[in-house]
């Protein structure tokens, strides 16, 4: 069962305070509990995935940790500091990467928003844009409208305009979600590796439980109805990961079928 | 010109060519119709006496001058509406009890306060145009993807570049439709005050040429009434793909 004194102990350990830390929230919305008293702590480069049945709270969980939504009791820190608004160094990837990008702005002009936002002067944008589309795997697309590029490439697009922000931390939303199996794949190993060089806190919800063992550090499970911790899971697979020889691992087959079972169990 | 296009040509010339014939076999003397031909020529003749320029100038004056005003004011008011919802509220019930009245109902009042002119026609016009443009604006601002507006919460716009950057140029390509419909209903809002009351503009010409007994000429400024609204929206077409070229295709996929 959860016990976030063990994940302050581990952070610690580590020598290090929490990056983000969720303190006894409860989230309330008309009547209903969305969340209940989750305790968490996220420390500084730590890749955590929260998984759950759907209507678990795990998407509410993040909006919380953005600053999108404010508990109803309980607080979130970031840095130690409330999380009352959201901030610029912590970026969101939203789930619905067509809804989310500016349709009038190309592929350049969406990035330039998060730079302009940021106070990068115009004179060092376009480099700046250059560089973040040619990480994220689009050089060339610069001109492109988002409607003309196709669904990787338009969540691609989005992952770059966060990295724009430089931030502390990355917040994603079941970025893959809606995306192939083969896509998403190459932009799992993709994100670990910008991950690995921005040395980023991630927060990663998804619903797919091999991609959450695949990605993470620790991740942790979310009972429905309310949403509350589960289960909490520390990831010990070797790093770099890969595609054939981590998910043929025996630890983590493993883990795969402790989370399997937990999901099973929490939609009974 | 494609075969394709003409293809849609062929069913408009077929009717001239048969109203040219059934107008002469049943006899030239009538008080409401007369061939195409003749209105032709009734419409060379207009223009060349300078007659129907005139009438045309002060139509297009005072529709656009009318939709100017109108539209403006819609548009503010349409903005302010779908961005504070405690003003949308306060404003709901106000609104639905003026709206429904129609803009020509106004006239008796207009004509005592204004007098003849170009100036009541506006004011006419102007209250036509409002509403369209207020409730377009403003659906379109609260049809902006609620995705967009955190994103320009997670950035941290300030409030003007929340407007600037995401507000208006995601409701942009509504709001222009909105200004094409306006812009119809200025035309046909100005010449039916035109052939009510006001004794100016092409309204008044057709009343003229009707009192007159001569079909061609009023037929001639009906038929010029049409191509001046058929190249009206065809321009604002052309314009609104020129504006908003790929990103608008976007939004009307949408």
């Amino acid at each position: 069962m959860a016990n976030p004194s063990l994940a302050r102990m581990r952070a610690d350990l580590r020598g290090q305070h929490p990056q983000i830390a969720f303190d006894h929230v409860t989230l309330s919305l008309g009547g209903k509990t969305i969340v209940e008293n989750i305790s968490l702590d996220v420390a500084p480069g730590e890749f955590l995935c929260i998984i759950g049945a759907s209507g678990c709270g795990k998407t509410t969980a993040l909006r919380l940790a953005a600053g999108l939504y404010q508990p109803s009791s309980g607080a979130v820190t970031f840095d130690g500091a409330p999380m009352l608004t959201p901030r610029r160094d912590v970026a969101i990837v939203f789930q619905d990467y067509g809804k989310a990008l500016l349709p009038w702005r190309t592929a350049s002009g969406n990035i330039s928003l998060a730079l302009e936002t940021i106070g990068v002067p115009s004179s060092q944008r376009a480099g700046r844009i250059e560089q973040l589309l040619a990480k994220v795997g689009l050089p060339g697309h610069a001109q492109k409208y988002p409607a003309e590029m196709s669904g990787g490439m338009q969540q691609r697009l989005q992952i770059a305009r966060c990295l724009a922000q430089e931030p502390k931390a990355l917040l994603m939303d079941e970025p893959f979600g809606a995306l192939d199996a083969m896509t998403r794949q190459g932009l799992q190993d993709e994100v670990l590796s910008l991950v690995a060089s921005s040395k980023a806190t991630v927060v990663f919800v998804t619903h797919d439980l091999e991609e959450a063992i695949y990605l993470g550090d620790r991740v942790i499970g979310l009972l429905p109805h309310p949403g509350r911790i589960g289960i909490e899971l520390p990831i010990d697979l070797p790093r770099p990961r890969d595609q054939l020889t981590t998910r043929e691992h025996p630890e983590f087959l493993r883990l795969r079928r402790q989370l399997f079972d937990f999901i099973k169990a929490s939609e009974a | 010109m494609m075969p394709e296009r003409l293809k849609a040509f062929m069913l408009p010339v077929a009717v001239l060519v048969a109203f040219e014939i059934w107008v002469r076999a049943a006899g030239p003397h009538s008080d409401s119709l007369a061939p195409p031909s003749a209105i032709a020529v009734a419409l060379v003749e207009a223009f060349r006496d300078g007659s129907i320029l005139i009438a045309t100038r002060d139509t297009l004056i005072s529709a656009f001058a009318g939709l100017l005003l109108g539209g403006s004011l819609g548009l503010l008011l349409g903005i302010a509406l779908g961005l504070i919802r405690a003003f949308d509220r306060l404003m709901e019930v106000t609104i639905e009890a003026i709206r429904p009245i129609p803009s020509v109902a106004l006239l008796p009042i207009a004509l005592i306060a204004l007098g003849f002119g170009y100036r009541m026609e506006i004011v006419i016009v102007a209250f036509a145009c409002l509403w369209p443009v207020l409730i377009l604006s403003r659906a379109a601002i609260g049809g902006i993807e609620p995705r967009l507006i955190e994103v320009s919460r997670a950035l941290r716009l300030s409030p003007v570049d929340r407007v600037r950057k995401i507000v208006i140029p995601a409701a942009l390509p509504r709001i222009f439709l909105a200004f094409r419909l306006a812009a119809g209903i200025a035309l046909i809002v100005a010449v039916t005050v035109e052939i009510a009351i006001n004794p100016i503009g092409l309204g008044a010409g057709i009343m003229t040429a009707q009192q007159a007994l001569r079909p061609d000429l009023m037929l001639g400024y009906l038929v010029w009434i049409g191509l001046i609204g058929y190249t009206l929206n065809a321009g604002l077409v052309v314009a609104q793909q020129h504006l908003f070229g790929r990103a608008a295709l976007v939004a009307e996929a949408r």
